[in-house]
């Protein structure tokens, strides 16, 4: 199961690897790190295939997670990524739009990884 | 015929009584000098009609000296005595030249020339003294005219002067009046600033608290979960450990290592959690007044956390004991509010004023104080109000004006996040319009009022 994860904290991507050490070692998982929606896109339209997962921040400079998850609806409806949105604000009006644009849950932050995991083995 | 004598006691008379009537003597006079005046006249009839001269003048001198003698001692006419003292001379001349020509004619008839001329000079100075007299009385009477007018004047000065004094009193006392009322607005005006500028610290202290607890949070949870995940890891190294070839004293040593390492990450975690409930209770600043108001019955959120927050507190420290009262006017019902909200001012509210006694009793051991805690509502018009008042230490006056700051706190360190009445302020008045005050004493207890518009 491929996963991308997008946020533009950089320290991101040491965090998962060291939190999935045991998943991406053992193969069962394996991860792709995008510091913008832009970059995001970009990886998308070579990898989109292989992709089963995004895990995305909404706050980002530039491209937002919100116009990201609406261009990965348009462009890839066939067959559709499990897309889960990751919030700093917990807000009732976030999770409406997250919803609305079609994504499959809203995390909020700092995000519980126990629960993150249960749910991706529930997702796939 | 003494047709001259008559005219002088005529016009003597006449003179007398006309003083007699301006000065306002008693009718009694008037009325005796009348008589003497138809007396004069009868005396002139008699004299006119009988015709005997030698004998009649003498009657006239009789009259006349009667009427002098009359006259002169008394100090109701003493104004008149000027002119009839000049009457005087020329009666006596008269009586003279008469008593010469009945007792001497021939000497009479030598002199007669003498005579005559003494006569007329008795008369020139009767006439002299009447038209002196009648000058000085115009004077006089000018005088008294102007006197009169000079009063009149000052009367009318006088009225104009209270009227004008009265008028200086009402404008004094409208202008005392407005000054008054405009000091009154001042201070309203005054406390109406003060208020204003303590809210917009507030405000703008709520939000740099919450903006600062956005930019915290991230890096926060970074620390955490790196902390964590290096946990994690110690962990997966022990276990690699144990399939390496190691003598126990290094296998010991490494082990110590990694536990200590554990540890660390541990505390780093630990100490790091701490500050995310403080970045926490920060972010219920920018979080305050949004939700769903619903209409809540108050007296029993109040009475709720009255409890809690006494059984929370009996919980850490058994000995401590306080009284409840709970003084809920029924009149308050149902009203629309944030409820978590409110119930996290009121346990904030409560859980203070119990710190509060309890401090006063643990500074004063044996005294004899009786910790208590109220609460009490009401609606009053368009308000309800909450009070929560204990009997504790009070919060001295050079601390007042912080404590709805964000991060003060007179609690020892760990104790307190210095955001609870903070976050209590924001709630009651940025998410409810509502306004929150204290009053309190130094020693004696604290007083805090909640108004929220119904």
């Amino acid at each position: 199961m491929k996963i991308l994860v997008v946020d533009d904290e950089t320290d991101v991507q040491t965090l998962f690897e060291q939190r999935f050490r045991r998943e991406v070692r053992s193969g069962e998982m394996q991860l792709a790190f995008c510091y913008s929606g832009e970059q995001a896109v970009d990886y998308l339209t070579a990898h989109h295939s292989e992709i089963v997962l995004i895990l995305s921040d909404i706050n980002m400079p530039g491209m937002s997670g919100f116009e990201l998850l609406r261009h990965i609806r348009t462009n890839y409806p066939t067959p559709p990524p499990t897309v889960l949105m990751v919030t700093a604000y917990g807000d009732d009006q976030s999770r409406q739009q997250a919803i609305s644009l079609g994504a499959n849950d809203l995390l909020s932050k700092p995000l519980d990884f126990q629960a993150l995991k249960e749910k991706l083995k529930s997702v796939v | 015929m003494s047709i001259d004598s008559f005219l002088i006691a005529f016009l003597l008379i006449r003179h007398l009584r006309k003083f007699a009537q301006n000065t306002g003597l008693a009718p009694f006079w008037d009325r005796t000098l009348l008589r003497a005046q138809y007396a004069a006249l009868a005396l002139l009839v008699v004299d006119v009609i009988i015709d005997e001269d030698h004998v009649f003048q003498w009657a006239w001198h009789v009259f006349l000296l009667g009427l002098l003698w009359f006259v002169y001692p008394r100090p109701e006419f003493r104004p008149t005595r000027n002119i009839v003292s000049a009457v005087f001379p020329l009666v006596l001349v008269n009586i003279v030249v008469d008593f010469i020509e009945l007792v001497a004619p021939a000497f009479d008839k030598k002199y007669n020339n003498y005579f005559d001329m003494a006569q007329l000079l008795a008369f020139g100075w009767v006439i002299a003294a009447w038209v002196s007299t009648q000058r000085q009385q115009k004077a006089l009477e000018k005088e008294r005219q102007k006197r009169l007018e000079e009063e009149e004047r000052n009367r009318l000065i006088a009225a104009q002067n209270t009227q004008l004094e009265s008028m200086v009193a009402e404008r004094t006392a409208e202008l005392v009046r407005q000054k008054e009322e405009l000091e009154e607005t001042l201070t309203e005006l005054r406390a109406t600033q003060a208020q204003l500028i303590q809210q917009e610290k507030m405000a703008s202290l709520g939000e740099l608290t919450a903006g600062i607890a956005h930019e915290i949070q991230n890096p926060l949870n970074f620390v955490n979960n790196f902390a964590e995940v290096s946990v994690e890891l110690c962990q997966e190294l022990n276990d690699e450990l144990a399939k390496v070839d190691l003598s126990d004293s290094d296998r010991d040593y490494v082990g110590g290592i990694i536990s200590d390492l554990v540890q660390n990450q541990q505390k780093i975690a630990h100490h790091g959690k701490r500050a995310d409930s403080i970045v926490k209770g920060m972010l219920q600043h920018s979080r305050a007044g949004s939700g769903r108001k619903e209409p809540t019955d108050l007296n029993s959120l109040a009475d709720e956390y009255l409890r809690l927050a006494y059984h929370g507190l009996r919980a850490k420290d058994k000995n401590f004991n306080a009284s409840l009262v709970a003084d809920l006017n029924e009149n308050v019902g149902k009203v629309d509010v944030l409820p978590q909200d409110m119930g996290r001012v009121l346990l904030n509210l409560f859980t203070n004023a119990f710190y509060a006694v309890q401090q006063k009793q643990k500074r004063n051991p044996d005294a004899q104080y009786q910790p208590t805690v109220t609460v009490s509502t009401n609606r009053c018009d368009e308000d309800v109000e909450i009070r929560v008042r204990d009997n504790g230490v009070g919060i001295p006056d050079s601390v007042r004006s912080k404590i709805f700051q964000p991060f003060f706190t007179t609690k020892p360190t760990g104790e307190g996040t210095g955001l609870g009445l903070s976050l209590a302020f924001d709630i009651i008045t940025k998410g409810h319009g509502g306004t929150m005050e204290v009053e309190t004493e130094e020693g004696k207890g604290t007083e805090f009022i909640i108004r929220i518009p119904v």
